[in-house]
């Protein structure tokens, strides 16, 4: 089977500007990616977008074409809406038709406009990943979705919000370099033990940012970047999806994520890797615990263990593995719909080089993306290997 | 969207809250013994279709608890509260915990359901009071 080149990447600034339209950003984010790509815009077959909350946010439905179109490109195009793996599923999908022989050349990312809602809009909207009948209408919020699976872990594994803080810490200080990031600001544990509540056992530095932003990514199949003379020197060589219950009460571990397994499990064995070959990692991180849960869930630290990792240095840059060099969702930012594309833009600059974290990870071949949605009711893992080193 | 009470109704999960608040709350069982909460044509466990409702028990114990201060705006005045994830054997619920101070709330708490009603929009509410 075919691998799938990363020929560009393009990424906006994550952070604060509500008078930015969703059109404006994927526009900023494409034309980055095609730079880097030197793919002219008439090869792209198909532009794959991904954003969950546009409705709310812009009043705007309909966002494929509108995105093409922003993106000077004219091809047919759609939307991917998986909360917030929104763009990670875009990405699935479009590994698959480049495959498959369906397509060559492929315009992928997402974007999200959210903070013109506002701190109690954007709440409300991102709420609306959860179960509205039974979860939202008694009060869940997303940051409670994952404060009742936090102290679900502590009560079942240990550990306690001073572990949680220095995920925070961490991803913070991976966020220096990275001129993109929301936060370029370096935080201690006890800022984050003192900030203000938000769902205990939760505060607002275990939290991600309400962010605006966009990512696009240019996919190409192997024999168009060698027909053409591409330097794309990163494959997508894996792809995973996982799926579970909607409302975290219908599960039956509430401190695990088997969706994230099922989608990483799938995704090493389609790339013919495992675990321990893992250089690095780009993890969903919304809010401190799902770092937690997804480094146990990607096997990456065994059950019960990922809360130490953090504090004990296992994922920090200097580490065995380290986990969000890009400042992660927690200091980077969180445009929801841009987020899995994002991932795999980081991802793909830290293995070729051209990161400003990639002196952390020299030589290093291997990468992975976990996006998930919700309270990991979905979830897509993507590998990335360099393919001529 | 919760924004008053011209809203239509949502069927089955009206039906259920509002027999719920007389004391009769069900839950769906299906014909493997799988439980689920309504409303739902299909078991999500193995697919089956032949649903009968069943009475819910009448406690459950919180499987895990958070204290929410920054609420949607469908709960602004409500804010702080507890909510929580309660194990009633065949189903789990989420609901809010009420009558209790909320230093107090631990996970194995025995509560039972009740309806309770939104300081914010007067719409009813899923709780759970501690027997």
């Amino acid at each position: 089977m075919s691998n799938v080149r990363v020929a560009g990447t393009g990424l906006t600034s994550f952070g604060n500007s509500p008078e930015r339209t969703s059109r404006d950003l994927f526009a900023e984010a494409s034309i980055t990616a095609f730079e880097d790509s030197e793919v002219p815009r008439e090869d792209v077959e198909a532009v794959l977008y991904g954003n969950f909350m546009g409705e709310l946010s812009e009043h705007q439905g309909h966002q494929g074409p509108l995105m093409a179109e922003a993106a000077g490109v004219q091809a047919p195009a759609t939307r991917y809406e998986s909360a917030c793996a929104s763009s990670g599923t875009a990405v699935r999908e479009a590994v698959t038709r480049i495959r498959n022989g369906e397509n060559d050349v492929l315009l992928v990312g997402g974007a999200e406009r959210m903070t013109n809602l506002g701190t109690a809009g954007a709440t409300e909207a991102l709420a609306i990943a959860a179960d509205d009948l039974w979860e939202v209408r008694a009060g869940v919020t997303f940051p409670g979705a994952y404060a009742l699976m936090a102290r679900a872990y502590f009560e079942e594994f240990g550990g306690e919000r001073e572990d949680l803080a220095h995920i925070a810490v961490k991803n913070h200080e991976n966020a220096l370099s990275n001129d993109k990031a929301q936060y370029q600001k370096a935080i201690d544990v006890s800022d984050v033990l003192e900030a203000p509540p938000v769902s205990e056992p939760l505060g607002l530095y275990d939290a991600c940012p309400i962010s605006d932003g966009a990512s696009a990514l240019v996919l190409t199949s192997e024999s168009y970047a060698d027909d053409h003379d591409l330097e794309a020197p990163v494959s997508i060589t894996g792809t995973g999806q996982g799926g579970d219950r909607m409302a975290l009460h219908d599960r039956e571990h509430l401190a695990r994520s088997p969706a994230a397994r099922e989608a990483g499990e799938e995704a090493y064995a389609d790339a013919g890797v495992d675990a321990g070959d893992v250089d690095l990692a780009e993890v969903h991180d919304c809010f401190t615990i799902a770092e937690v849960l997804a480094l146990e869930a990607l096997d990456l630290e065994p059950i019960g263990e990922g809360i130490s990792a953090a504090r004990d240095g296992r994922t920090t840059g200097d580490g065995e593995t380290p986990i969000n060099l890009s400042g992660g969702l927690k200091a980077k930012g969180h445009p929801v719909g841009a987020t899995g594309a994002s991932q795999i833009a980081e991802v793909t600059d830290l293995l070729a080089g051209e990161h400003p974290n990639s002196e952390y990870v020299d030589g290093a071949t291997t990468g992975v993306a976990h996006n998930a949605g919700g309270t990991v009711a979905s979830a897509t893992v993507h590998v990335l290997e360099v393919s001529d080193r | 969207m919760t924004d008053g009470e011209s809203d239509v109704a949502d069927a089955g999960f009206d039906e259920w809250l509002a027999a719920a608040a007389d004391g009769d709350a069900t839950y769906l069982e299906c014909a493997n013994g799988h439980g689920s909460l309504p409303p739902r044509r299909v078991c999500p466990d193995c697919g089956s279709t032949d649903l009968a409702e069943a009475d819910l028990p009448d406690t459950g114990d919180v499987r895990t608890f958070t204290v929410t201060h920054v609420p949607t705006p469908a709960f602004a005045e409500d804010a702080p509260y507890a909510t929580a994830v309660v194990d009633f054997g065949p189903v789990s619920l989420t609901g809010q915990l009420v009558g209790i101070d909320l230093e107090d709330v631990e996970t194995g708490l025995t509560v039972e359901l009740e309806i309770t009603v939104s300081e914010t929009t007067g719409e009813r509410v899923l709780s759970l009071r501690p027997v």
